[in-house]
């Protein structure tokens, strides 16, 4: 019966292996200089990048973390710092449900808000919706983080006169900062590769635009649209796009884990 | 030497509660929103068709009539299909990485195992086009109908396409497991030592206690795991939308195309030709909401309950 | 101090005929609760100018919370309030719209385990006080002008003086206690509260903590929960003794130890219970 945990097992890691094999393989093929810095080539023509795809990620997590850190962080602070209260209660488990929202629906939300209103998609619009999806990771992230602190530190500091702002602000958060930091590293690595709520709201875009009021391209939709294009051209430059997708969430997740866990309590006795 | 006043406001503090009140309430407020917005604007296309929006079959957006009974069933059927296939490998995993694997082998089986779901879902549907959808086709549609016979049942009939219910179910399967396998640990960790030694102080050998005891007493918050994959599946969209086939019709075969809703949103919204075909697509969008919300808040309430139980 | 000693003279010398000097810390009638129970019942204390009072008892008795009651830090605890009044220089603490913050400024703690602040170093540990102040911090030389005196005060310049910068816990546990002593007295406090100080350190580091309370007295008023009576003994000028949650008998510490009046006081300091 051990036997067949451990068939099991090999049979989870098996289509990772797979998976991380034929990236490996079929994208480093296709990738080179010119898909970092060259623009997509209309179809027929060989070569091209997704120089422009690339740019609209990193905005798209920039105006998605301006949304879902602060939001995320003052959520978590409270659930934390409130964690008998009944709102609080409320507040967490809803969290929870947001966070198992389907990504699409979300998508829907933003287009209703942020795309009918102007009648035209934006990187804005994506950004947030991306921002809504990260703020119940980084609320659990951060409460955790901050539940860690010891009593004895929130109460040194009341007592020496700080105000409770100031010991939420400057000893607490300051404490539990480098927990949080690692929540927030893999809340972005979740977004980054998100596609569905960017379909119809940033929307894609096949020039260098860095707007935040017109609609950009990102990684994840440039790899969709090629992925199911008829064309090899296409489906080589997919495949390449997914190798480095995969790398920069890796890349970021890695990070988050090596950022130095939160010092806590007395030292070396 | 009178000291100076003792007096003085904490404003900064009633601020900073507002503040972070404020933030923490942004999170129901945002549902709220959410789910009005949603049901509003599926309203229109709820008045029109009624309860024929769910069980329809006829989507035509030429003559503007919407049923979404194909999108619903095949939604349904590859999620709960997916679980099928995934929830025996991740209990398993799960069970090897609590009770049996060795101290050294744990941390990176439990790594690469969550590593699953930090692949993005496009980069597992670039796989499902060009790996896993023709492998599907040329090996294992053939098997499952010629070798074994079984073309002739429903399930495995008709001609193997590639791009299937079968297909989005092998790839929603890869997908959910990580989340069932790493709740699933948690809930197996949770369970108290006392249950263990119980059963083993009877005499139980170690799958006998797994079994008798460790499986029972968590396995409320195991079935809540699987619960939480299937509301993952429900709603996984990038993965499914490019192996599925996209067809807006309702087949006993697994073998052949399908839709879910999650697809037939992304495909259709931004193409969409009139007030009520958008109206339509919200509609859709709106009933797999209420179908995720169910099955979520179901979930956590499991979790939850075992859990606390552990604390207890 | 003459003036507050004429403020005071004609109304406390009365209940105080111990003393000469005017208390800096009058407790009324105090009571503290936990929810609906109360862990502090009526108790009435003087605390003299310059002295080190020691407050004993039996686990439960009562006496961190009276110790926390000092300087409003009871109240932080959910559900936890106070009855009574608590003067500090003649007013009363718990007045209306007194500001706690304001309070906690004027009088130190130190806790059982030493506190530290993980993130911060250890010279910016002893001046995180006037962080706290906000408009009146000190300028750049000044913090640390009161970083050293503060850290000579407790006795452990000469131990970290070369490293200041370093993080505050990688120092043993007496001296994360002593640190926490030297960051409660840069702010100046009149009063210094020490909950159970040595609880957490072995003999060595204890020792070194009662010389430094030794040490301070007369240049602020020290109030030292233990419940070492040995240690009592050792460090305080007077010494109070609680039982669930009343003060059964304060006095002159040389005196309470050899005839107590209360029999329930010789009952304990004689080991018979607690």
């Amino acid at each position: 019966m051990i036997g067949l945990t451990v068939v099991a097992a090999l049979l989870a890691t098996l289509p990772l292996l797979l998976i991380l094999t034929l990236l490996l393989k079929q994208g480093a093929s296709s990738l080179n200089v010119a898909f970092f810095t060259a623009m997509p080539k209309p179809v027929g023509e060989v070569g091209g990048g997704m120089a422009n795809a690339m740019l609209g990620t990193v905005m798209l997590i920039g105006v998605a973390s301006a949304i879902g850190l602060p939001f995320g962080i003052g959520a978590g602070l409270y659930l934390a710092e409130h964690k008998a209260e009944p709102l609080a209660a409320v507040v967490r488990f809803l969290s929870d449900v947001l966070n198992g929202l389907p990504s699409i629906v979300v998508g829907i939300f933003a287009w209703q808000f942020l795309v009918r209103p102007v009648k035209h998609f934006s990187a804005l619009a994506g950004g947030i919706a991306l921002g809504v999806m990260m703020i119940p990771l980084v609320t659990r992230t951060t409460e955790e983080m901050v539940r860690l602190v010891p009593d004895a530190l929130r109460e040194a500091a009341l007592a020496l006169g700080f105000s409770r702002w100031r010991t939420s602000l400057t000893v607490v958060l300051r404490t539990a900062l480098s927990g949080i930091v690692t929540g927030a590293l893999v809340a972005v690595a979740r977004i980054a590769g998100e596609t569905a709520p960017l379909l119809f709201t940033a929307f894609g875009n096949q020039f260098w635009s860095t707007s935040l009021t017109q609609p950009v391209s990102a990684l994840p939709l440039q790899i969709f649209t090629y992925a199911i294009s008829p064309y090899d051209e296409w489906h080589a430059l997919a495949w390449a796009g997914a190798l480095v997708l995969l790398a920069l969430v890796l890349v970021v997740s890695l990070i988050a884990k090596f950022v130095t866990r939160p010092r806590f309590g007395s030292g070396s006795d | 030497m009178a000291s100076t006043s003792l007096h003085g406001a904490s404003v900064g503090d009633r601020i900073f509660r507002l503040a972070t009140t404020a933030f923490a309430l942004s999170i129901p407020l945002l549902l709220v929103l959410l789910a009005i917005d949603v049901a509003a604007a599926a309203w229109p296309a709820l008045k029109t068709f009624g309860v024929a929006f769910l069980t329809s079959s006829r989507w035509d957006a030429v003559d503007g009539v919407f049923g979404a009974a194909p999108a619903i069933y095949g939604t349904i059927v590859s999620s709960v299909l997916a679980l099928l296939i995934a929830t025996p490998l991740a209990v398993g995993v799960a069970i090897f990485l609590s009770e049996f694997a060795p101290a050294w082998l744990r941390q990176p089986v439990a790594f690469l195992v969550d590593l699953l779901a930090a692949i993005p879902s496009v980069v597992y549907g670039l796989w499902g086009i060009f790996v896993l959808v023709p492998f599907l086709r040329e090996r294992v549609m053939p098997l499952l109908a010629d070798r074994l016979h079984l073309g002739g049942t429903p399930l495995f009939s008709g001609p193997a396409y590639g791009p299937s219910m079968l297909a989005a179910a092998v790839i929603l399967a890869i997908m959910v497991l990580p989340y069932i396998s790493s709740v699933t640990r948690e809930v197996l960790m949770a369970v108290p030592r006392s249950q263990r030694e119980a059963a083993l102080a009877l005499g139980a050998t170690r799958w006998e206690m797994i079994w008798g005891a460790v499986l029972p007493y968590a396995s409320s918050g195991v079935l809540g795991s699987i619960i939480l994959g299937l509301g993952r599946a429900l709603g996984e969209t990038m993965a499914v939308t490019m192996v599925i086939g996209n067809r807006h019709e309702i087949s006993s075969s697994l073998f052949a195309p399908g839709y879910t809703m999650a697809s037939l949103i992304a495909n259709e919204f931004s193409e969409a030709t009139n007030d009520l075909h958008l109206s339509a697509l919200m509609a859709v969008g709106a009933v797999l909401l209420a179908i995720t919300l169910v099955v979520n808040v179901l979930a956590r309430w499991l979790v939850w309950r075992v859990q606390r139980q552990g604390q207890a | 101090m003459p003036l507050t000693a004429v403020r005071f003279g004609a109304t406390v010398t009365a209940e105080s005929p111990a003393t000469t000097t005017a208390p800096i810390v009058s407790v009324r009638s105090l009571d503290a609760y936990f929810a609906a129970t109360r862990a502090v019942r009526d108790v009435s204390l003087d605390l003299v100018e310059g002295q080190v009072t020691a407050i004993i008892g039996p686990s439960g008795c009562g006496k961190s919370t009276l110790l926390r009651c000092l300087n409003r830090m009871h109240e932080t605890v959910p559900s936890a309030h106070t009855e009574g009044e608590v003067l500090l220089e003649g007013k009363d603490i718990y007045a209306r719209g007194v500001n706690p913050i304001e309070v906690r400024r004027r009088i130190g703690m130190v806790f059982q385990r030493p506190t530290p602040f993980p993130t911060m170093s250890i010279r910016d540990n002893v001046i995180a006080g006037f962080r706290a102040a906000g408009p009146a911090a000190p300028t750049r030389g000044e913090q640390h002008d009161i970083a050293e005196s503060s850290l000579r005060r407790a006795a452990l310049w000469d131990e970290v003086k070369d490293r200041l910068h370093e993080s505050a816990t990688a120092l043993s546990g007496g001296q994360q206690q002593r640190l926490c002593i030297a960051r409660a007295l840069a702010t100046k406090p009149r009063v210094l509260l020490l909950d159970e100080p040595t609880a957490s350190l072995d003999p060595l580091s204890s020792q070194k903590v009662e010389e430094l309370v030794y040490e301070l007295r007369g240049d602020v008023t020290i109030v030292i929960v233990t419940h070492n009576m040995q240690q009592a003994a050792r460090v305080s000028d007077r010494t109070a003794f609680m039982l669930l949650g009343e003060l059964v008998e304060a006095a002159p510490t040389s005196r309470l130890f050899t005839s107590p009046v209360d029999e329930r006081t010789e009952s304990y300091i004689t080991g018979r219970f607690g």
